[in-house]
């Protein structure tokens, strides 16, 4: 059984000191798991991704790692798979202690990933694909052919060797990258969000061959954070949320509720900020705003479609939807980086829809972009010129066309103190911070241009704790001071937690209302699937999840299934 | 502990003032020392001594008269790699300053050939016309990026060989040439529009030294300490942030291409206004390659690009020396070739470490913060 692990190359390194049991004899045991993480911490320079991480895959099962987008499973991944290294914890494969130098030993040891973007040479046939890279192991010539059409009958792959890459669709695609790992010797496998690029048919066909693969005694681990998919086909469910796994659940003993519960953490923020600071001054107005955009295949689409909100002065609009239903652009559209092809924008009475990026900050819209380090920061730069950027025409950046670099210098020293900044001067390079300081250094450059609206775009992802609290801190305090805020987020906690109104986006329309203060994360989540619309009530968001999240709700139905068609495909 | 913040702060400033000096200057002096010790074993392998070399090198290349000479190669060396940094600073990579500034020395000349105004109106308007043509010429590269999005490396070098063509159809008797002996060029300019010259004991130095100087302040100032010099360098460093920052990317890159062939039109001046009075089919070629090679040397620095362009002119002038000393001539392009490589390398090596060593800054002040967060947690537990 263990033949394939042993042939291939590289070797499947076991530190001396922790060989604690005769690996050979437990390994086909089903008792020792196929793969145990125990206490896996991993740091980057003020960041902690994952932290005491505990998971146990049974060996001949579907085992999914689900989480929010951030919530540190990717990490966890790479771990696995040898591309990171654990700073604590421990790895055991079939009950043996390893420590990955790098992929090839993860190979080595049995472990293969499927990454969520196929690796595959368009102008390869399937059959060199495969072989390309492991030419040691069956040889490139008639051997391998058949080590192939081996593999693709057991597993029931269905893969045609002798046609090109390019000329097979996405589903057959990554059956290739299935069987190219297959070929490498791997008896767990790791998937990576393997259903976002598969349409209804095809991820039932994938989930077929999932079970093909355990039915044989391999090992797939799936990370995926669509409830439906995960409860259809997994075994056992672990769920990770702030890069920490918060528990594991069979299938059957849990709901898509339940699950989401543990996804998205059930704790709401304190109530204390409940209060409301909404005043009935319109700051921030967008009315029949509508988009429409080239998509990744190169056809015209609808972007956004008949936006209409305002947002008030000490108002948050929280804006939930799943990830690529329009929200970017969206705030792409606000900001002037897209042209909308219809609609209005209007600032304190004054309308921008016209007017340029610059023009628009200035007249007093602050902008915390979803991607910091593409949009928010020149990470090659120093603190107080990346204080400049977004503000350099307005004080104390410049006076008239010269820059004022020593009072831009004073103001960072300035932000770098009150934000708390954690950074040995502002002399270093945005990019030598950590997350959460960058963030910080970005919400305190905003900030201190005291904009009328803010447009924050996931301000908190991928920040710790400590950097969370703070910007949250933050745009309460000056939500209290008037501030309008356009909040967009995954995080329903933070939506829930901050906004005096919600609204739900799908399909680059807003489709719902909800009150935060009798919403459910739980109830919110659902909506996003596109399933409600009108205005959310707690027994309305009731009814809905009943209906729509049921057990029987097969990995077809919900609103995933429609995704590769929808805006989702399109702003990849 | 916060009364002694601000003297920590301080001090760590000034540290990093001086890592900055230390790390400017240790980069290139490491590169030329390899460059220098390389360049030695390829001498020792031919069979040649280096140390001669160098000594015969360094001999000549002091004299007063190669001081000038040296000096007077530099000018349109250094404007040539002003033209090419523009670019670079906002990741343009425009190869086409050699096109750039043909085409704008030729057109230069042609109407200062034609018109005989006092030379206080003449030297400007040729300057200008240099300057309006290099531009134009660059412009149609930085426009096609904007617009269409065609990359700009593509365009200058085709601009390039399109601006050899050009001349060359308008340099012929009949056309906008006349000829002298098997030289064809276009009319002198009046002796009036010459530039003025520096007397020193040996030969003049050009006039145009001071535009030189003047372009490269005009370069450290406008990128430095102008609003227009920050979105360019914003643009630079990630296009993405710049454009989300309200910078207008596609206006960014025409003006830059603009400003950049501006310059590029002045490289040939030097050569037209101090010395041949008349664009020929001996005006020198291949300045525009020289200034990508002095670019990188002197990392796009104003005054770094300065000392480039002398080094290069130095090498160029002892080149022809060690000829004549029965040193193979082409033993100074393998030191130029290899100072490049060196300094490429260098100063990736020192970029490198200076970003660990920021970002081990970074972790010891975390890592120091959480420390005394944890004392504090201590104390009030």
């Amino acid at each position: 059984m263990r033949g394939p692990l042993l042939r291939s190359r590289g070797e499947c390194v076991i530190p001396a000191s922790s060989s604690q049991r005769p690996a050979a004899e437990d390994a086909g045991t089903p008792d020792v798991p196929a793969v145990a993480l125990r206490g896996i911490t991993k740091r980057f320079p003020g960041v902690v991704a994952n932290h005491d991480i505990d998971i146990t895959v049974r060996r001949g099962t579907v085992h999914a790692l689900v989480g929010e987008n951030g919530a540190g499973k990717s990490t966890l991944m790479k771990i696995l798979y040898g591309m990171q290294r654990p700073d604590e914890g421990t790895i055991e494969i079939d009950g043996r202690r390893v420590s990955f130098k790098g992929p090839a030993e993860a190979i080595a040891c049995g472990i293969g990933m499927v990454h969520q973007h196929f690796m595959l040479a368009d102008n390869l046939t399937v059959l060199e694909n495969v072989v390309l890279g492991a030419e040691k192991a069956h040889g490139i010539g008639s051997r391998a052919r058949r080590r192939i059409a081996e593999l693709s009958e057991t597993y029931g792959l269905n893969v045609r060797p002798d046609v090109l890459v390019e000329d097979i669709g996405v589903a057959d695609r990554q059956r290739v990258e299935i069987l190219k790992v297959l070929y490498r010797g791997a008896r767990t496998l790791i998937l990576d969000e393997p259903t976002a690029v598969l349409v209804p048919q095809e991820v039932d066909a994938l989930f077929r061959n999932l079970r093909g693969l355990t039915a044989e005694g391999l090992t797939v681990l799936f990370i995926s954070h669509k409830l439906g998919e995960v409860l259809s086909v997994a075994d056992e469910i672990t769920v990770i949320r702030r890069g920490t796994t918060v528990g594991s659940v069979l299938p059957a003993e849990t709901n898509p509720k339940q699950l989401a519960e543990l996804m998205v953490g059930s704790e709401l923020p304190t109530p204390a900020t409940r209060e409301s600071t909404v005043t009935d001054e319109p700051v921030l107005t967008v009315s029949g705003l509508h988009l429409s955009g080239t998509d990744s295949d190169g056809l015209r689409r609808e972007m956004l479609a008949d936006i209409d909100f305002t947002i008030h002065r000490g108002e948050v609009l929280g804006i939930a939807g799943v990830e690529g239903n329009g929200q970017a652009e969206l705030v792409e559209a606000v900001m002037g980086v897209r042209i909308p092809d219809g609609g209005t924008i209007t600032l304190d009475g004054e309308e921008i829809s016209g007017a340029s990026t610059r023009r628009r900050r200035e007249a007093g819209i602050g902008y915390v972009p979803e991607d910091r380090h593409r949009h928010g920061l020149l990470l090659d730069a120093p603190l107080w010129e990346n204080r400049m950027l977004g503000h350099v025409t307005e004080a104390p950046n410049s006076r008239g066309p010269w820059l004022t670099g020593a009072a831009a210098r004073a103001d960072t020293r300035r932000i770098v103190e009150e934000y708390d900044v954690r950074t040995p001067g502002i002399e270093v390079t945005a990019g030598s911070l950590s997350g959460g300081n960058q963030q910080k250094l970005i919400v305190g450059r905003e900030m201190s241009h005291r904009p009328k609206v803010l447009i924050a775009a996931h301000p908190t992802r991928g920040v710790d704790v400590g950097a969370q609290a703070r910007i949250w801190d933050e745009i309460r305090r000056a939500r209290h001071e008037g501030l309008a805020v356009l909040l967009i987020s995954a995080d329903l906690d933070e939506l829930i937690g901050l906004s005096d109104s919600l609204r739900v986006m799908y399909r680059g329309r807003l489709v719902a209302d909800a009150d935060p203060a009798t919403i459910t994360p739980e109830e919110l989540g659902t909506a996003m699937t596109g399933t409600a619309s009108g205005h959310l009530t707690a027994e309305h968001g009731d009814a809905d999840s009943d209906t729509d999240s049921g057990v029987d709700s097969g990995p077809g139905s919900g609103a995933e299934s429609g995704d590769p068609n929808g805006p989702e495909g399109g702003a990849r | 502990m916060t009364v002694g913040k601000p003297g920590v702060v301080a001090r760590r400033l000034n540290e990093r003032q001086r890592e900055k000096l230390i790390l400017g200057v240790a980069a290139p002096l490491l590169a030329l020392l390899t460059a220098m010790a390389i360049t030695s074993l390829v001498m020792v392998v031919t069979g040649d001594n280096p140390f001669t070399a160098f000594s015969v090198m360094f001999d000549f290349g002091i004299k007063s008269d190669s001081q000038v000479w040296i000096i007077n190669k530099a000018i349109p060396y250094y404007l040539s790699a002003v033209a090419v940094a523009i670019g670079f600073r906002m990741n343009l990579f425009n190869i086409g300053v050699d096109g750039q500034y043909r085409v704008a020395a030729f057109f230069a000349a042609v109407v200062g050939g034609a018109l005989s105004l006092p030379g206080f109106v003449q030297i400007p308007v040729i300057l200008l016309v240099a300057m309006v043509c290099g531009g134009i010429w660059a412009g149609i590269a930085g426009y096609l990026k904007a617009t269409r999005g065609v990359s700009e490396v593509i365009t200058t070098i085709m601009l390039n060989f399109i601006a050899g063509s050009l001349i060359a159809y308008f340099l012929q008797e009949g056309r906008l040439a006349e000829r002298e002996g098997n030289i064809v060029h276009t009319p002198d300019i009046p002796e009036s529009s010459y530039f003025f010259e520096f007397a020193t004991s040996v030969q003049p130095i050009h006039g145009t030294v001071l535009i030189a100087v003047l372009i490269g302040a005009a370069y450290w100032f406008v990128l430095t300490r102008t609003r227009f010099g920050f979105d360019l360098r914003a643009v630079g460093r990630s296009e993405s942030a710049a454009e989300a920052s309200g910078v207008s990317v596609t206006r960014t890159v025409v003006t830059a291409m603009l400003l950049s062939g501006a310059v590029a039109g002045l490289v040939g001046m030097p050569t037209l206004l101090n010395e041949s009075g008349n664009y020929g089919n001996d005006f020198p070629e291949g300045l525009g390659f020289t200034g990508i090679a002095i670019a990188l040397l002197g990392r796009n620095h104003a005054i770094g690009m300065g000392f480039a362009a002398l080094l290069w002119a130095f090498l160029e002038r002892t080149g022809t020396q060690l000829e004549f000393e029965g040193f193979d001539q082409e033993i100074v392009g393998v030191m130029q070739g290899i100072i490049v490589l060196s300094v490429v390398v260098a100063y990736e090596l020192v970029r490198r470490w200076g970003v660990r060593r920021q970002q081990r800054l970074v972790g010891e002040k975390l890592a120091q913060a959480r420390k005394s967060d944890n004392d504090q947690a201590e104390v009030s537990a």
